[in-house]
């Protein structure tokens, strides 16, 4: 029997491995969701024990890799930062809109050092709520983005 | 000692004569002994330690061979010998690196000239630099010398009636226009390019600062303050940046400036040159006393300034510390009087200073005076036109400001003096723990057997490691235990190469581990602390320290034999989560086991594992313990734990006491000793059986 994951009526993910061992509430986890997304993927239990990997989820095979594709989706949120719209002020806290890849957002900067670089050019901008923002290449946003950015950083 | 007449005694060595050696707070006795007596004994500071030892250990040998065959022996001492301090040096060192102290004599202005080594890749821009200063400067004095045709063919012709001539008057203005505006395009130009290669240099200096400062041994670090060095590299650099930049060049400009002018007031008339010329000498007395005073006042500011960023350095760090013991009001406290005694220190030197521009001032203004009187004097002699006298006093006004702003050359020189002292004390800093002159290779596959013989090391004034024998085995583990000070970690620092042996010599594969190429040596070495240290940064890249270029996959690996995978999936952003300062949050056994898989990733041959597991609880110690097996396969490993218990997997445990192996075996070789292991044994389970009491008695309690 081939290992499987489904949704079960709950809405939950249930993942059956090889061996027909049903386990319930897994989620899937992504091992580099900003640097590397499509490398590397884990079903996890419950208690946090990993149930299975998969190298690269591009070769995952169908259906299976569409419904990992779902599961992680759905657990994800990190909103990528297209364009800043808006900032109440140059100094923190400071009220932010921004366009993202999820929509129009406004949140709240604390201060400067919530605004981090993670490897190489990629930002991540964490509100005052904890909700990150990514930003994947400052120097691709728009100059009006980039002059806003630049004033805290 | 006098040292007039050398006192020599001379004693009967019986036949068991022997010198002993101890020390105490800094004092070291050699005492002479035998046939049940002592016969002398001398005392002397530690910097003679290890030519006592080896004195000692000359007569040693000496005994015996003369109980062999009757004579003497005689002992030629190999190698040359520090003049200081009589420790031999190293091969092919020049200098002695045990008492290569820190230079005390105040900074010299000549410090600065050392910084030519920065400088000279851009002795090009530098020359641009320096004939546009030329240019410019010259370019500023013809105005005033414009001043005496205006005065003498324009102005007085016109009051004793002659008419103004406007195509005289439209020449000399517009010579005074094209003056202004050559003197303003090559004033920018000169300082634009200054200011850019100065900026060079000091990120120069900067850079190459800090690289020295991190190929220095632990010793330097152990001996001085974070607050202190991350002050020098920060702001002294900086300092002499901008003293660089603007102050030197102002200098420049300005004695320039002095040199063309008496040339061209001696071109005009020599003996009004002279008398103008007068207060020159005295300004310069003047500066040169105050000079003196400044000098070391600036270097007291300094240390003081350091002093006030220490304060800051310690506390934040240890705020938790300060907080828990409600010590806020005591810091800041403290920092206030590392603050007052700042400004202490700057009031005195103010003192002097504020003294020092009102009576620049002053003679210049005498100067003035002078030159008013005795060119009136002249004018009226007819020596000279009252246009030559105006032209005088034109560049006088000049040349006197000049001279003022030229005595604050004087605090910025001493300032950038000091600064560029503190930084060359680090830059001219021999390394401790030198790279070999002529290192030898290690051979593709290292077995990782190290030998330690007759190993000495000495921390300050106190003896850490005597004479200490270890031979461990390729792929054999190892632990290391005994009471805290009896020499554990500093002997895994030896072995590390944190800090070199005083005495005896380590090796690797039987190779001595000083000719070895530092970076090769520490590349076969895998660290585990007690205290994981996490840098800023991914978790990924925090597992990829040692090997910046491993891939994800192997980071993954790594980090699943470091059974760290699943809570780093865990986490939101998985293996891109940052930790470390300002990261997020990880329990000490979540970071312990990052490091473990740190130490995955380099694959070394030998393994140190320094109280790995003591500062987690037992829970964790179990998963800890698990990743720690995975490590510990295959490779030659060492572990240091407080917790005799977790050192059940090594082949053999070799019990310290005082910087000495006492005792060596398997766990039941030695408790069926009852030496020390035996008692240390006994008393941990003393002490686990009273803490299983309380705790017990504690989780009654909450479950009631």
């Amino acid at each position: 029997m081939s290992a499987q994951l489904e949704r079960n009526p709950l809405g939950r993910w249930v993942w059956t491995d090889a061996r027909g061992m049903r386990h319930e509430q897994v989620v899937v986890v992504r091992a580099y969701p900003v640097t590397a997304p499509e490398q590397g993927v884990g079903i996890m239990d419950a208690e946090g024990h990993e149930l299975a990997w998969f190298d690269r989820l591009d070769q995952v095979a169908q259906p299976l890799q569409a419904l990992l594709r779902e599961a992680v989706a759905e657990r994800e949120f990190l909103p990528e930062i297209q364009r800043l719209l808006d900032v109440s002020s140059l100094v923190t806290p400071s009220f932010w809109t921004v366009q993202t890849d999820r929509g129009q957002a406004r949140f709240m900067l604390k201060g400067e050092e919530d605004i981090r670089r993670l490897t190489g050019k990629t930002l991540i901008v964490s509100d005052v709520d904890g909700v990150q923002y990514l930003i994947r290449d400052p120097l691709a946003l728009d100059k009006h983005s980039r002059k806003l950015l630049d004033r805290f950083m | 000692m006098p040292k007039a007449k050398k006192n020599w005694q001379i004693w009967e060595l019986p036949h068991d004569a022997r010198l002993l050696l101890s020390d105490h707070a800094g004092v070291g006795s050699l005492e002479l002994v035998g046939g049940g007596v002592r016969l002398a004994v001398w005392r002397f500071t530690l910097g003679l330690q290890a030519s006592a030892a080896r004195m000692a250990a000359q007569l040693e040998r000496q005994m015996a061979q003369r109980s062999a065959d009757g004579r003497p022996m005689q002992m030629a001492l190999g190698g040359a010998v520090c003049p200081v301090c009589q420790a031999p040096l190293e091969e092919g060192a020049e200098e002695c690196t045990r008492c290569g102290r820190e230079d005390l004599t105040p900074p010299s202005t000549w410090t600065l000239l050392k910084l030519w080594r920065f400088g000279r890749p851009y002795r090009n821009q530098l020359l641009l630099g320096f004939a546009l200063t030329l240019a410019s400067t010259a370019a500023t004095l013809v105005p005033p010398y414009m001043t005496m045709p205006l005065m003498d063919e324009v102005l007085i012709p016109y009051q004793n009636g002659k008419p103004i001539d406007p195509s005289l008057v439209a020449l000399y203005l517009g010579g005074l226009l094209g003056a202004a505006l050559l003197a303003w395009v090559l004033g920018w130009a000169k300082t634009y390019i200054l200011a850019l290669v100065s900026e060079r240099i000091g990120a120069d200096l900067r850079t190459t600062t800090y690289r020295h400062l991190l190929s220095l041994s632990l010793e330097y670090f152990g001996g001085r303050r974070t607050g202190d060095l991350i002050a020098r590299i920060g702001n002294e650099t900086d300092r002499i940046n901008i003293f660089l930049s603007l102050h030197l060049l102002d200098f420049a400009t300005d004695v320039l400036m002095i040199l063309m002018t008496a040339v061209i007031l001696f071109t005009i008339n020599p003996t009004l040159a002279v008398i103008t010329l007068l207060p020159l000498p005295f300004i310069g007395w003047l500066i040169h006393v105050v000079r003196d005073r400044l000098r070391t006042g600036f270097e007291k500011i300094d240390r003081v300034w350091a002093e006030v960023t220490n304060v800051l350095a310690d506390t934040i760090p240890g705020i938790r510390v300060v907080k828990a013991f409600a010590q806020e009001e005591r810091e800041g406290q403290r920092f206030a009087d590392a603050n007052r005694h700042n400004l202490n220190v700057n009031d005195r030197l103010n003192r002097v200073w504020s003294l020092f521009a009102p009576t620049v001032a002053l003679m210049t203004e005498i100067g003035l005076l002078v030159v008013w009187g005795f060119g009136i004097w002249l004018v009226a002699h007819d020596s000279i036109t009252v246009g030559v006298l105006t032209a005088f006093l034109a560049y006088i006004g000049r040349f006197y400001t000049r001279l003022d702003s030229m005595s604050r050359i004087v605090s910025h020189t001493q300032k950038a003096a000091s600064g560029a002292k503190r930084i060359f004390d680090i830059l001219d800093h021999v390394s401790s723990v030198p790279e070999p002159a002529q290192p030898v290779a290690l051979p593709a596959r290292v077995t990782g057997r190290i030998t330690v013989r007759e190993a000495g090391f000495r921390y300050g004034n106190r003896a850490v490691i005597r004479n200490l024998d270890l031979e461990i085995a390729p792929g054999e583990m190892i632990g290391l235990v005994g009471h805290s000070g009896s020499g554990k970690s500093t002997l895994v620092n030896l072995i590390c190469r944190f800090y070199d042996v005083s005495e005896g010599v380590i090796e690797l594969d039987g190779v001595d581990i000083r000719q070895l190429r530092i970076a090769d040596f520490r590349r076969q070495i895998g660290l585990v602390l007690q205290e994981p240290f996490l840098f800023f940064g991914t978790i990924a890249d925090n597992i990829a320290y040692g090997k910046p270029d491993a891939t994800r996959e192997e980071i993954i690996a790594a980090a699943r034999a470091a059974h760290a995978h699943e809570f780093i999936l865990r986490m939101p952003q998985g293996y891109d989560s940052l930790v470390g300062e300002r990261g997020q949050g990880l329990s000490g056994g979540e970071r312990q086991r990052i490091s473990i898989a740190r130490a995955l990733l380099i694959n070394p041959r030998i393994l140190i594992l320094d109280e790995a597991t003591s500062a987690v609880d037992t829970e964790t110690e179990k998963e800890i313990q698990k990743a720690l097996d995975n490590l510990v396969r295959g490779r030659t490993t060492i572990a240091i734990a407080h917790r005799l218990s977790t050192l059940r997997k090594a082949d053999r445990l070799v019990v310290m006491d005082k910087g000495v192996v006492v005792e060596e075996g398997n766990h039941d070789q030695l408790m069926a000793q009852e030496g020390a292991y035996w008692r240390l044994y006994q008393a941990q389970q003393r002490q686990a059986e009273a803490e299983g009491a309380v705790l017990g008695g504690l989780l009654e309690e909450v479950k009631a």
